[in-house]
Parts: C-alpha cells; sequence; structure tokens
C-alpha cells in the first residue's frame, strides 16, 4: 500500500540524510583528529581538514595496480560507502524514527555493519599486493573475534525488550522508545553498564582505530587492506569510515542513551525534530571522543593475537556476563 | 591464524623496504612467512651508500672532522670523536684536559637526544603516537643545550683535532642544570609510561630475543649488547677523554629490578637508565671541568703542519649512543689520509636482526628492527652495481677481489 507520496518522500528523506550523515562523519572525524592532538600537546589540524583531504582526494586519480582484480578493487569501496549509509537510514536520529524502520532490524543492521568490513577485505585482496593481503586476513580475524561481544549486546537488548511484553523486540523503533535503564533493576543496571563499556570496546575494532588498527597499521603493513588505494578509491574509503564512526556512535546512542531533548523542553513538529537530532549528534561526538578517540590516544597497537584473545576471551566473557545479569534480573523481577 | 602446527600453505615472501613506513632509514628485508609468522629473514643494506670516506681521503685531517659531523644525522659527535682521536695517536697531539670534559659532555648530552629520539621512534612503531610526541618534546629540552652550547642542533661543528673549538664558560652553567633537572624530574615519570604501560609490555616482553651467548657471538655493540647481559662500554672498558676520571659502569636491563631476557623491553629500559647516567655525568663533569685551553694548537696551518708531517696508523673509539664506533686512520706524509675507515656502531649489530626476527611475528618486526636502533646510512660502506643491476658479493668475491686488487698494487 505504498503511495508514490510516501516512496517520494523516504527517497528524499534518505537523500537528504545520507548527505547530512557524510557531512557530519567527516566533522566527527575531524574532531577526533582536533581532541587527539589536544591529548598529544599539539594544536592539530582544523576541523575543516578532512573535507580539504577529501577535496583533493576526489581531484586524484585512481591508481590501479597491476596484478589487481580492477571489478572487485574498484567495487569494494563503492560497496563500502552504501552499507554503511544503508546502516544509518535504519537508524533512528533523535525522535526521527528511522526512514527505513519497516523493512529490517537490529539483526539487519549487525549483518550491514559487517558488510563493509567485507568489502576491505575483498578490495585488500583484490589489491595484489603481499600487505593488503595480509591487512585483509587480519581484518577478516578481528571481525570474527569482535562478532561475538557485539552479538551478546544485541541479544541481551531483545531479550530484555521480549520479557518486558513489547513487541518487536529486534526492531530499533521499539529499542528506542523504550530505554533499556528503565526496564531493569540494580542488577540489571550493572550487566546493561557491562556490555556498554563491552560496546565501547567494539567500536574502536569496528572502526579499526588504535588499539586495534592491526589490518591496516602503518608502521607495520604501510596501510594494510589501504595500501593500494589512491585517489577516489581512498576518498569513497575515507567517507566510508566517517559514516560508519557515525553509525557506531548512533548504534550506541540508540541502545544506551535514546532520551530526547524535546519533552524536557516541550517543543512539538520539526522544532522538535531538529533539536532532538541535534542533541543527537551531539551525544554521536561525545560518545565516540570516549570510545574512540581516548583509547586511541592512550594505548599502543596490538598484535592480531592480542586482539582475538582480548574479544573472544575478555570482552566474550564480559559480553556473556553483561547477558547474564540481565536475564538474571528479569528472571528475578518475575518472581517477585 | 598461525597456531604451530604445521600447514600445507607454501610460506610466502613479504618484502619490508627499502622504503617503508617502519624504517626510518633505507635498508630491504625479505620475510618467508607463514601466517603472521616469520619463517626466514634476509636483509639487503647498501641502499644509501654515499661514499663519505671517498671524499675524505682527498681532504686533510681538519677538513674531514667536519666532513664526519655529517656521517650521522642524530650522532653529531660520535664520528668526529672517533676520528679525532685516531688523528691525535698518529700525530701524537696531547689534549687539554678541559677540552677533554668538554668532550664528554657533548657525547652524554648526545646519548640523551639520541636515546629520547629512539624511544619516539620505538612508541611511533608500537602504534602509540602518544608517548611518541612526549618523547620528542622532552627530547627538545637537550637539543636546545645542544644548540646554547655548539651553536647547532645537529652537525655540532664542536671538535677539533687537538680539542674543542667552543669552551662551556660558567655562565653557560645554569642552563643545562636547569635541563638536566628537568630530565631528572620526568625519569621516573618516562620510565612509568615506557615500562608499566600495559600495551608497551605485552609488545615488547619476550620480542626479538637475543640471547647473550648469541650477542657475544655476533659481536653486538652498546645498549642492543647490554640488553642481553654483555657487560661492554667503551666508555668503562678502555676510558678515554675524562671517562677515565668518571665512576660509570656498563649499565644492565637488572639495574631496574628485573632479570636479564634480551628481548626489546630489556632495551628500552637499558636506553631510558642510560639517560639518567648520562644527566649524572654531565653535572659531575661540570663540576670537575677543569680549567686551561680547550685546543692543542688553535692555529690551523701549524696543526695541518703537524698532520702533514706524521706517518702511522691508528684506531679511534668513541662508546656511541648505539655502542663502540671506530675509526681507522693511516696517515703517510700526505696532507690526506693513506686510509680512512669508518665502523659505525649499527654496523656490529645489523646481524643480530637475524636471530632476533626468526620466529617472531610480522607485528613485531618494525619494532624488533628500531629495537637496535639501526643507524644505515652511517653504516653502508659499499654499494655494488653492475649497470642497473644490484649485485650480492660472497666472502669469496670478496676474497678474490681484493686478491686481484694487491696482484694489480704489485705489477705481477
Amino acid at each position: 500500500m505504498l503511495s508514490m507520496d510516501v516512496i517520494l518522500v523516504t527517497i528524499l528523506a534518505a537523500g537528504a540524510l545520507s548527505i547530512i550523515g557524510i557531512v557530519v562523519g567527516l566533522i566527527l572525524l575531524g574532531i577526533d583528529r582536533r581532541i587527539s592532538a589536544r591529548m598529544q600537546a599539539r594544536i592539530g589540524p582544523p576541523l575543516r581538514q578532512p573535507f580539504i583531504d577529501l577535496k583533493k582526494l576526489l581531484s586524484k586519480e585512481n591508481i590501479i595496480p597491476e596484478n589487481a582484480i580492477p571489478s572487485l578493487f574498484n567495487a569494494a569501496p563503492i560497496v563500502a560507502l552504501a552499507s554503511s549509509i544503508v546502516v544509518l537510514l535504519y537508524l533512528p536520529i533523535g525522535s526521527m524514527m528511522p526512514i527505513l524502520g519497516g523493512y529490517g532490524d537490529l539483526i539487519l543492521v549487525m549483518y550491514l555493519l559487517a558488510v563493509p568490513a567485507l568489502a576491505m577485505v575483498a578490495g585488500g585482496f583484490a589489491s595484489g599486493s603481499p600487505y593488503a593481503t595480509v591487512g585483509a586476513q587480519r581484518e577478516m580475524v578481528s571481525m570474527i573475534a569482535y562478532e561475538l561481544p557485539l552479538a551478546s549486546i544485541v541479544i541481551a537488548v531483545a531479550w530484555l525488550l521480549y520479557s518486558s511484553g513489547i513487541a518487536d523486540p529486534f526492531a530499533l523503533s521499539s529499542i528506542v522508545a523504550n530505554p533499556i535503564w528503565s526496564l531493569v533493576g540494580p542488577i540489571g543496571m550493572v550487566g546493561l553498564f557491562v556490555l556498554l563499556l563491552t560496546f565501547a570496546w567494539v567500536s574502536p575494532a569496528e572502526l579499526s582505530k588504535i588499539p586495534f588498527d592491526t589490518p591496516e597499521a602503518e608502521t607495520e603493513l604501510a596501510g594494510g587492506v589501504l595500501v593500494e588505494y589512491s585517489g577516489k578509491n581512498l576518498g569513497l574509503f575515507t567517507i566510508a569510515q566517517g559514516v560508519k564512526t557515525l553509525v557506531m556512535g548512533g548504534l550506541a546512542v540508540a541502545i544506551f542513551f535514546p532520551w530526547n531533548l524535546s519533552p524536557l523542553l516541550g517543543l512539538a513538529g520539526y522544532a522538535a525534530l531538529a533539536v532532538d537530532a541535534v542533541f543527537f549528534f551531539a551525544k554521536v561526538i561525545l560518545l565516540m571522543i570516549l570510545s574512540v578517540t581516548v583509547i586511541r590516544t592512550g594505548l599502543a597497537r596490538f598484535r592480531i593475537t592480542h586482539v582475538v584473545t582480548l574479544f573472544w576471551v575478555w570482552f566474550g566473557v564480559a559480553g556473556l556476563f553483561g547477558l547474564s545479569l540481565v536475564i538474571l534480573d528479569s528472571v528475578l523481577a518475575g518472581w517477585f | 591464524m598461525s597456531d604451530g602446527t604445521p600447514t600445507k600453505k607454501a610460506p610466502y615472501v613479504v618484502p619490508i623496504g627499502p622504503i617503508h613506513p617502519a624504517l626510518k632509514e633505507p635498508v630491504q628485508f625479505l620475510f618467508e612467512m607463514e601466517g603472521e609468522v616469520v619463517k626466514k629473514a634476509d636483509f639487503a643494506p647498501g641502499q644509501t651508500h654515499r661514499g663519505i670516506e671517498w671524499m675524505g681521503m682527498h681532504r686533510n685531517p681538519v677538513q674531514i672532522v667536519h666532513l664526519t659531523d655529517r656521517i650521522c644525522g642524530i650522532c653529531g659527535v660520535t664520528h668526529s670523536l672517533a676520528f679525532a682521536r685516531a688523528v691525535e695517536q698518529i700525530v701524537d697531539i696531547e689534549v687539554p684536559a678541559r677540552a677533554d670534559y668538554i668532550r664528554v659532555i657533548i657525547a652524554e648530552l648526545e646519548r640523551i637526544q639520541s636515546h629520547l629520539l629512539w624511544a619516539g621512534v620505538a612508541a611511533h612503531e608500537l602504534g602509540f603516537d602518544t608517548l611518541f610526541y612526549l618523547a620528542w618534546r622532552v627530547r627538545e629540552e637537550s637539543m636546545d643545550v645542544i644548540e646554547y652550547i655548539t651553536g647547532n642542533r645537529i652537525n655540532y661543528g664542536l671538535v677539533q683535532v687537538g680539542g674543542v673549538r667552543r669552551d662551556i664558560v660558567p655562565d653557560q652553567h645554569p642552563t643545562i642544570k636547569k635541563c638536566l633537572d628537568g630530565y631528572r624530574d620526568l625519569l621516573g615519570k618516562m620510565l612509568n609510561l615506557f615500562l608499566n604501560d600495559t600495551t608497551i609490555s605485552i609488545r615488547c616482553k619476550d620480542t626479538g630475543l637475543l640471547t647473550f651467548e648469541k650477542a657475544l657471538e655476533l659481536s653486538c655493540v652498546g645498549p642492543t649488547a647490554r640488553a642481553s647481559g654483555v657487560v661492554k662500554d667503551v666508555r668503562v672498558d678502555y676510558p678515554y677523554s675524562a671517562y677515565g676520571d668518571l665512576d660509570i659502569s656498563p649499565i644492565l636491563p637488572s639495574a631496574y629490578g628485573g632479570g636479564i631476557n634480551g628481548d626489546v623491553y630489556d632495551r628500552i629500559v637499558v636506553r631510558l637508565l642510560e639517560v639518567a647516567q648520562s644527566v649524572e655525568i654531565i653535572e659531575t663533569c661540570l663540576k670537575e671541568m677543569p680549567d686551561g685551553p680547550i685546543l692543542w694548537e688553535s692555529k690551523l696551518p701549524k696543526l695541518l703542519s703537524a698532520c702533514k708531517k706524521a706517518h702511522g696508523e691508528a684506531v679511534g673509539r668513541h662508546e656511541a649512543p648505539r655502542g663502540e664506533c671506530l675509526h681507522y686512520v693511516a696517515m703517510d706524509g700526505h696532507e690526506a689520509p693513506a686510509m680512512w675507515k669508518v665502523k659505525a656502531s649499527s654496523y656490529s649489530n645489523l646481524h643480530s636482526w637475524i636471530p632476533m626476527l626468526e620466529g617472531e611475528q610480522l607485528a613485531d618486526v618494525p619494532i624488533i628492527v628500531a629495537s637496535i636502533d639501526p643507524c644505515l646510512s652511517c653504516t653502508d660502506r659499499v654499494a655494488v652495481l653492475r649497470g642497473v643491476k644490484r649485485d650480492l658479493m660472497t666472502k669469496e668475491d670478496l676474497h678474490r677481489l681484493s686478491v686481484e686488487k694487491t696482484r694489480r698494487i704489485q705489477g705481477c
């Protein structure tokens, strides 16, 4: 029962949100660089530096190595960017419900989050460079590593909503409508906090930032999966990285900090949407500073074996611990 | 993933270098990899040969001293000191005591800045850029003092055959002391940051192992040897300049309380503790510096004519920040030396890469390579080129070539 109007509005909104997402994503990269520089007692680049970089990259030619597979090599950045933008369309931005909310849920978002990484792996293997091959192997391994903690978070949230009798426990719209902290008792709070910390450590891994930047590892692999990329293709990867940063922040906000400002200010209509969107982006920026910038400034790079141990053993246990606390809480709540 | 079980897949080759972000100077590595593990390592130096010895052999010793400043970008005084000491032995020059103390002060300041530079590089190789920026900011203090004393940040131009060219006057002491006090306060912080950081420990402990026996066998020098427990320090073993008057002993990693493993971590320990040692040495030297002239002969023509008359050969040694640096000079009554051979400290250390790297993870290659603080453009003495093709020369080839040359010289 889709009328032309609805489709048109959806397309327009999706287009607008993609552009906003790209711009905010690049600003996020700029903020990350700036804050990291300040923490290292440097001045750092201006906030618009990612835009300057991007402009330059887009004006340069693509160099495709002789022994690369051109089709795969060129498709990878496009797939990475497209899939990151699609995830954005599934996220609620403030009080605006997800544009594609009716067509998928948190499970789909998880799969879509894996796509940019997979695209990078494919692009890396297609580059025909030993550095890129090693980088792509590492990217695959770290992807497998951080999926377990991420999955335990998603399951915990869905379980919580399900046990509280909310319909569509996996839909992001219902997760946002029912802040998870209000659904649990003290034990569950602890569990959710553990899960929040786990998520904070999964984010830099998902974004390939230090200490989890083993797939790119500048000093070891000279850029790893991205080593052969240049010009427009590298520009597309940069945009995808920005959007991915925004998406990870947006996901954290949607799951853990879904509150909006407009009810507090008594706003309604478009003003409420605008205020909430700004508040949403502010929350994303704050979260990303805490979980990406601070961590990447304060640590050295891990070996890939460390990454696997960390996520499978430590954060795997932490995720399952948080999950079991949440379940315990709701079971106890059922008894009393 | 690599788990030690024999795999059927063929080992693949990862080349690193000659130009690579992990390397600060050109050298080429070839690694045979199995998964993430280095099975076989090989390296090819000689990528940055500059022919500096050839330039020197057409110049007189006073000119060469300033040329030696340019051998290394970091060891500005190491080579000039070693060369000057060789010439002084041939010409039989007695260096004034005050000049000896000034030489030690500048050599130790150089050690401070070189070790801190290395610490920054090591942090960067580990992906810990914050520590890299910190170390290099701290290093600037010593660079400022070096500039204050010599007028230059690098290529100091301080050492002259028979002494030094600039005095350190009492007016300059407060500035130098302020810098030294700054380092004394900072050292605890630096030790804490480098040695107690979890990510650095897990990356550096038991990484790049060089056993005591291997270090002896390969004749490693400097902090690389000392980190493996080899008690070896030219300053102590064959005291020169003012080092004989000082009470110093070689620093081993056990000085920090732990055992001696010969890993990258131990090399960090040795270098950081040597910074502290250098601070003490400079302080003592400033206090005990005797009065007197700073040059054996300040008139250059007189000095040159003395050099021109000299016959003989000598070896000048100096404990550079990276280990023993050695200059062999032979003079035969001409203006230019008959022979000048430079052995930079890294020359003795490069071969320790192979036992260190084999069996390690690819991720640790940059830090292991950096851990001996290689100085490649100082080390490279020869590059064999036939047309555009690089050639490998084995020991037999070199022997054959030298026999041929001897025959040619003898005219038979």
